[in-house]
């Protein structure tokens, strides 16, 4: 399939399956029933299977080919884990493990204490019905509905703090594989490309916005104030675009970590260009509830602030590349773009 | 809008380049001292552009009949990234390979491309941009330079400043009205190769605020131009102008300018971490995003060379790249600066200091030259629909 194909085929059922208002009713259902349904709805368009491979009745598609679900996923602001759900399932098809049918959120913070779990401020903990957890003993998938579920997010947010007294029976194990999976990088280069999406969406209304709204007796789009700040955040938003793709550049399910790093540390530089000039542009009826920029500012802020800042990206990069004696230049170009997924600490079980 | 950029890859053959190049411009620049490397892009060395020519360097994009190698622009990519990369002497030949000979190779006559373009492939030819003028800078359309027709040709009349390197060129491209006034704004104006040792041609360098003398200013005083100076077509000369600084402005070269720098910040940070001075968690970050940056700027820059590739004019793309390239090129004399200056009761290695100098004096060009700030950012409100 051609990323064109792909993308019009992701956009067509997104704008269909998940309108903004539904997105607005999942956030407001604490119940996590109305994502449920919506998840129904998304599982049986077949994309939560596009990363398992053809043999297991999956589209077989890696990673570096998935850029237009993960940018659609933003775009929409969809309330759910779509493209965690992906990886999740690729690597239990990899594991000869029978994926569950529920969406699946990725945690990175779990703590055990005395035999109960806590995963604090899980991106889509309100709303998956599994989350995927790194323990000690292997990688688990959790069954949510069984977890004492808070919303740890600001208003509308979709984080939430989960926490199991003991750990469920019907918890499903992952085959340990020989080298742990990487999941802090793979959700930190899924939430990226997410990142550019919602990113784009929101540089799209602030020119509508900008052409439509009349002060002073046109547009303020005629401003050249106004134009150079957008031209700005355009500029940002495109740059995370390139970055999210070098995140998911791989050739299966995998993501090296170095890439990662660069798009989820380059959007959330972006971010907050973007989303301070949107708002900026928009005014007091970007700040309301019904209009739907709020959507997109405030997911841009949730996920900023998850799967590592571009501070603590940047510091492991800061590392390697002082660690590594090449020049700057030979780092970005050799240690971190060439080839797919054959690059020095490639995690792959 | 603007479309999004499609990622590109460099295709394996013009890949195989890096390493040969790679070879002989580290050879060659081994003993330059880190500031030198800083000046790369107004380092003017004609025996270091021979020698890239001699070895088929020069004029990859340009048609193999006239000299040139019929490549693709990645592989020119390829080739300007190593030299920029190492800092090498690029100026004498650069404004010829980048921009010059490709405008002759569109819009030259036959004639034109025989004269010009093998000389141009042999670093014997080099070239000079001749737009600014005292009152054209932002609004290169109100030139006052003028040709008007003569018995022989062309009778040249104006002045262009901020031309670089103009006193070591051969040629300047000059853009001049051929008809109209300044109030027709880009109908009227031509583009005339002006051989710069032609009477009437004075050529006064200009001292810039580090010391250099890198650009002048020209003067043309009834200088006669033969019939076959102008090139294009006369009266579309904005046109043509257009596609060259599209060229100017899409090269991996607005990434590179501060790079000498931060190398050596990096070189000198690696020194002092094996004497057990480990850097602080700020300058590891610090070190994290300028390589951050970069990458993504150089996945921008490559989906740009796509398209120029693919035969298209990406004067947007270009503009919004460029942008964020000087951008990030700025920034790093500021970041650089601010991390050796936290440390106040430390010495500073005096490579790393003068050439943190100059990088942080010469840096405000890296936003005027080829197109300010704010021209790009009107192009790239323009392209995205606003306006």
């Amino acid at each position: 399939m051609t990323d064109a194909l792909l993308e019009d085929g992701v956009e067509q059922f997104l704008d269909r399956c998940c309108s903004l208002r539904e997105a607005r009713v999942v956030e407001a259902d604490e119940s996590g029933h109305a994502a449920a349904d919506l998840w129904k709805k998304v599982h049986a368009s077949g994309f939560a299977d596009a990363l398992v491979p053809e043999e297991r009745d999956g589209a077989g598609l890696q990673l570096a080919s998935i850029g237009p679900i993960a940018f659609g996923c933003g775009r929409h602001a969809l309330p759910l884990p779509l493209t965690q759900t992906m990886v999740a399932r690729a690597a239990l098809a990899e594991m000869d493990v029978r994926p569950p049918e529920g969406a699946i959120a990725i945690s990175v913070a779990a703590s055990i204490d005395s035999g109960s779990l806590t995963c604090p401020a899980v991106p889509y903990g309100l709303t998956a019905e599994w989350v995927l957890v790194p323990l000690n003993c292997g990688d688990t998938l959790l069954p949510t509905r069984a977890a004492q579920r808070t919303r740890s997010g600001g208003h509308g947010s979709l984080a939430a703090d989960l926490y199991w007294a003991s750990i469920p029976s019907d918890s499903i194990q992952l085959q340990k594989p020989v080298e742990r999976i990487d999941w802090l990088s793979i959700a930190a280069a899924l939430v990226a490309a997410q990142m550019s999406g919602a990113m784009e969406r929101v540089t799209e209304m602030t020119i509508e916005y900008a052409n439509s709204r009349s002060q002073f007796g046109r547009p303020i789009g005629k401003l050249q104030a106004i134009q150079q700040q957008i031209s700005v955040m355009a500029e940002q938003s495109y740059a995370s675009r390139s970055a999210a793709l070098l995140g998911l550049a791989s050739d299966s399910w995998c993501v090296h970590w170095r890439r990662a790093a660069v798009a989820k540390s380059r959007a959330n530089d972006a971010a907050t260009v973007v989303v301070a000039t949107g708002h900026a542009v928009h005014g007091a009826i970007g700040i309301t509830a019904e209009f739907d920029l709020q959507m997109f500012t405030r997911r841009l802020h949730d996920w900023r602030g998850c799967y590592g800042s571009a501070t603590y990206w940047n510091e492991r990069l800061g590392q390697a590349l002082l660690d590594e004696d090449v020049s700057a230049v030979e780092f970005a170009l050799e240690r971190i773009r060439i080839g797919s997924t054959v690059v020095p600490g490639s995690p792959r079980p | 809008m603007i479309d999004p950029l499609a990622p590109a890859a460099i295709p394996a053959e013009d890949e195989a380049l890096r390493i040969p190049v790679r070879e002989f411009v580290r050879s060659y620049t081994a003993t330059m001292t880190p500031e030198r490397r800083a000046r790369s892009w107004t380092g003017f060395d004609a025996q270091f552009s021979r020698e890239l020519a001699r070895r088929g360097w020069i004029g990859l994009t340009l048609p193999v009949e006239f000299g040139g190698a019929g490549r693709s622009h990645f592989a020119r990519f390829v080739v300007v990234e190593e030299l920029l990369a190492a800092g090498a002497p690029v100026a004498a030949h650069w404004i010829a390979d980048r921009q010059s000979g490709p405008l002759i190779a569109k819009y030259g006559t036959e004639a034109q491309k025989r004269r010009y373009l093998p000389k141009i492939c042999s670093a014997e030819a080099f070239f000079a941009i001749g737009m600014s003028e005292p009152n054209a800078g932002s609004d290169l359309a109100s030139v006052l330079t003028r040709a008007e027709p003569a018995s022989t040709g062309w009778r040249l009349n104006g002045r262009k400043v901020w031309t670089t390197h103009a006193q070591q060129c051969h040629f300047v491209v000059v853009l001049a009205r051929t008809s109209g006034t300044p109030a027709d704004r880009h109908k009227g104006l031509s583009q005339f190769i002006v051989d710069l040792t032609l009477p009437g041609v004075a050529v006064q360098p200009i001292v810039d605020l580090t010391g250099d003398a890198h650009f002048s200013e020209l003067v043309f005083d009834d200088v006669d131009l033969h019939a076959d100076a102008l090139i294009g077509q006369e009266g579309s000369g904005w046109e043509q102008v257009t596609a060259e600084l599209a060229f100017e402005r899409s090269g991996p070269e607005r990434l590179y300018s501060s790079i000498a720098l931060l190398e050596h910040w990096l070189a000198v940070l690696r020194v002092r971490g094996q004497s057990g001075e480990e850097p602080r968690p700020e300058v590891l970050a610090l070190a994290g995003r300028f390589i951050t940056h970069l990458c993504a700027l150089r996945e921008m820059s490559l989906s740009v060379t796509q398209l120029l590739a693919q035969g298209r004019s990406p004067a947007v793309e270009a503009a919004l790249v460029k942008d964020l390239g000087t951008e990030f090129e700025q920034s790093l004399p500021t970041l650089i600066g601010e991390a050796i200056a936290s440390a106040p009761e430390q010495a500073v290695d005096p490579a790393l200091l003068r050439t943190l100098n100059y990088v942080a004096q010469i840096a405000p060009t890296y936003s005027l030259r080829g197109g300010t700030r704010e021209i790009l950012r009107g192009m790239v409100a323009r392209g995205l629909g606003l306006r």
